[in-house]
């Protein structure tokens, strides 16, 4: 571990933490409909919506019709990407005439992008036209994260309400969302990443006249390069703070137009952690106690920061497969060193690893390098903080929902050590509540480690790995892992295009998007039933460091006991082999 | 049930033409204005001809060149129509033996070169398109380069130093030099005998 890996992620760190506190700030107001000045200036076109769509503001909803809106939205959201896909047509924003997609890559990308996944079993440039890519791809990445910030509300709604039957109206959660968040940000950082030669253009390629023209391994004489662009900045910029991670090519952000600097690269980093992070200081506000906000964050780091540095110290090692090759991996003055191979040289090995633990402990799924090609154990902590549920900052607003059932988890633990009814900001946490909870926990866990098992077994499953022995296995654990929490990244020498895994992912998708967000909206509507019951002596605070070491306990326990066998027949086997060379 | 339909379909209706029409227009319309020459690709021209992107590697196997990172992309390396990695795990005897080869064929173009191979220049980037190399593997190729090009060593090793973009702040990215823009400069060393023009970006 150099000096210089330490002070990025400090660095990185630290302005997460003094940007997110202002935007924390500013989204609770809005969800609370007190941010007067953007109301004014964007409140006429939230009204011409609603207006529209035949919404009443204060139309409260009880969760069951809330779950059901959220349902509704997500299935219109599929159908559509879908139906751009299978009718890409010559003429429609096609400048490179691509055919229609298959039916089971359709169905899998809707399912990815409604849910907020963004898994993809395709190459950008070479499968989407330009109007999929924004009419369906672009608009899912808005409205699915703009979901799963509107379920956080309606779920803290739960918490502080007293006595009520509704968690909130769905639609103008999810308007608000997009239009007061989501939506000026993007344009800010679309804009941005352009300055830095993110291309943004409908145009579909451009040909250069190469340098020194070169024969290929045909022996066939190559003098033109042709440069695929497209609008490219407009997606990313909301791929990246709207955790979706979904490319626009297939490189994702180790394309050189989709992340050309090192600069473009931190403030990627920085926008995808920046709203998951924003959303606790939110959630504090709202709950009128910014102690309980700022130890869901500081549980969040605890977990994040030691696998950070484990992930740097595990690429910056060198592959002992290729010790007696006569090649140089050392780190110095001159070059990274280190594990090189599907790392950019701009991003070298700290950037490379510092954004492969942002972009799995976020939901987010965008890679600046190859995660298949990491080191066993660089490999290994992606796949893990994929594993623990998506909730160390996680998806936006999903994870902090995720993070909550762990609150509640980690509040009744505490209950039975000591022989009192657990409760959580003044709320009693009841048997209905902890078998919601146990739901949100099982359920994506059984779809990675059953899903796993299943594609072990068939044909289909095992040959679509591209890599031999241990690691191959990783892929297929990392294929489930990823599409069952909502991620998206992948170990890409997975062959994901086939109809098997085009559809087993799909499964695993829609089990940990929905029989997540189902449960949690049912302990939303619970909660907001109940009648708040006065802090005690006996009541146990949720603030302090002992509380955020049960919950990081409480997180760090479940997620090994569940995936450390799986672990071991993968990374771990692998790690032991390389090292035993 | 029928009741959340209508705005579930109004609001998406509305959302697309928010977000997937006028949102990406905008920024193009704005990124036009405001970065015309980033918002196409960063081109470089060369006496009027586009030569490449700024951003976008490209193959090099003469030896009068520097280099660049070994590509995976598909069916040739560097294409930039199809952006891709190898994926080839740690622990994958494939990857053994492409990173040895790549190793014997920088060898044999400078067989008097006997020191480590910096890794980058024998390991596929993650882009397919990576278009720098470490100052390390840059340096490295300098004989070779110098000889092919019968220039002394010292000039050339002082046009890679020269060619070397720092961190940014001295803490983000790593060390880097443009294998484009650096063989462009060379070439401008012969065209304009011995003194160095600037290229022009397009």
């Amino acid at each position: 571990m150099t000096a210089h890996a330490l002070v990025e992620v400090v660095l990185y760190l630290g302005l997460l933490l003094m940007l997110a506190a202002p935007l924390g700030a500013y989204m609770a107001r809005i969800y609370e409909g007190q941010a007067r000045l953007a109301q004014k200036l964007a409140g006429p076109v939230e009204r011409l919506l609603y207006r529209l769509a035949r919404i009443r503001e204060d139309d409260d909803m009880g969760w069951q019709r809330y779950a059901l809106a959220v349902l509704s939205f997500s299935f219109a959201g599929t159908l559509v990407v879908y139906a751009l896909q299978r009718l890409q047509l010559p003429w429609a924003l096609n400048p490179a005439h691509l055919p229609p997609v298959s039916p089971e890559v359709s169905l899998n990308t809707a399912v990815s992008f409604a849910s907020n996944t963004n898994w993809q079993a395709y190459g950008g440039e070479t499968t989407m036209s330009h109007l999929t890519q924004v009419l369906g791809l672009t608009v899912q990445n808005f409205v699915s994260a703009a979901t799963g910030m509107a379920v956080l509300v309606a779920l803290v709604r739960g918490i502080t309400r007293k006595q009520s039957q509704g968690v909130g109206n769905f639609w103008v959660d999810l308007t608000r969302s997009l239009l007061y968040v989501l939506l000026p940000l993007s344009f800010v950082l679309a804009l941005f990443l352009v300055s830095q030669g993110v291309v943004q253009t409908f145009a579909a390629s451009t040909t250069a006249r190469v340098v020194s023209p070169w024969q290929d391994s045909a022996g066939a004489k190559i003098v033109e390069q042709v440069v695929a662009i497209g609008p490219a900045a407009s997606q990313i910029a909301i791929k990246q703070l709207g955790t979706n991670g979904g490319g626009f090519f297939n490189a994702n952000a180790a394309h050189p137009f989709e992340n050309p600097t090192p600069l473009s690269n931190f403030v990627q980093m920085l926008s995808i952690l920046l709203i998951p992070a924003a959303l606790c200081f939110t959630f504090g506000r709202m709950v009128k106690d910014r102690r309980q906000g700022a130890a869901l964050l500081a549980a969040m780091l605890l977990v994040l920061v030691p696998l950070m540095l484990g992930a740097i110290a595990a690429e910056q090692a060198s592959n002992p497969a290729l010790n007696d090759l006569g090649l140089d991996s050392a780190s110095s003055a001159l070059q990274s060193g280190g594990n090189l191979e599907g790392k950019e040289v701009r991003f070298g090995i700290v950037d490379s690893a510092i954004w492969a633990t942002a972009t799995t402990a976020a939901s987010n799924g965008s890679v600046n390098a190859m995660h298949d090609s990491f080191m066993p154990l660089g490999g290994l902590i992606p796949m893990w903080l994929m594993q623990l549920g998506e909730i160390v900052f996680g998806g936006v607003g999903s994870g902090l929902y995720g993070m909550l059932v762990y609150v509640l988890i980690s509040v009744f633990i505490a209950g039975l050590m000591v022989g009192r009814t657990p409760e959580y900001l003044g709320k009693k946490v009841e048997s209905f509540e902890m078998k919601m909870a146990s739901l949100v926990v099982l359920l994506p866990a059984a779809a990675v480690l059953l899903g796993t098992a299943l594609a072990c077994g068939v044909p289909a499953g095992t040959s679509a790995a591209g890599n031999p022995g241990p690691h191959g296995f990783s892929e297929i654990l990392y294929a489930f892992s990823s599409g069952a929490n909502n991620n998206g990244s992948a170990f890409g020498g997975l062959t994901a295009s086939g109809r098997f895994y085009a559809l087993a992912i799909s499964v695993a998708m829609l089990i940990g998007r929905y029989w997540v967000i189902v449960p949690v909206l049912a302990i939303a509507g619970s909660l907001a039933s109940k009648k708040p019951v006065p802090a005690s002596a006996g009541t146990m605070p949720t603030h302090t460091p002992l509380f955020v070491a049960l919950l990081v306990g409480t997180i760090v326990l479940v997620g090994a006991l569940t995936f450390a066998p799986a672990l071991v027949l993968g990374p771990i086997v692998e790690h032991l082999q390389l090292q035993a060379r | 049930m029928f009741k959340e339909l209508r705005p579930a379909i109004v609001l998406l209706a509305c959302f697309t033409l928010l977000t997937g029409v006028a949102y990406p227009l905008l920024t193009t319309a704005s990124a036009r204005l405001a970065f015309p020459r980033q918002a196409a690709g960063s081109l470089i021209a060369r006496d009027g001809v586009v030569v490449g992107s700024e951003l976008i590697g490209q193959p090099f196997d003469d030896p009068r060149y520097f280099w660049g990172r070994p590509s995976s992309t598909g069916p040739a390396a560097y294409n930039a129509s199809a952006s891709g990695a190898s994926n080839l795990g740690p622990s994958n005897a494939a990857l053994a033996q492409a990173v040895s080869a790549r190793a014997r064929s920088l060898r044999e173009a400078d067989p008097d070169n006997h020191a480590p191979i910096p890794i980058d220049l024998v390991t596929s980037s993650g882009s397919g398109l990576d278009p720098h190399i470490s100052p390390a593997a840059a340096l490295w190729q300098v004989s070779r380069v110098a000889r092919a090009r019968g220039l002394p060593e010292d000039q050339v090793r002082s046009l890679v130093l020269s060619r070397v973009q720092p961190r940014t702040l001295g803490i983000l990215g790593e060390v880097r030099v443009n294998v484009l823009e650096l063989n462009l400069a060379l070439d401008s060393i012969l065209s304009s005998g011995g003194s160095m023009v600037k290229l022009d970006h397009e």
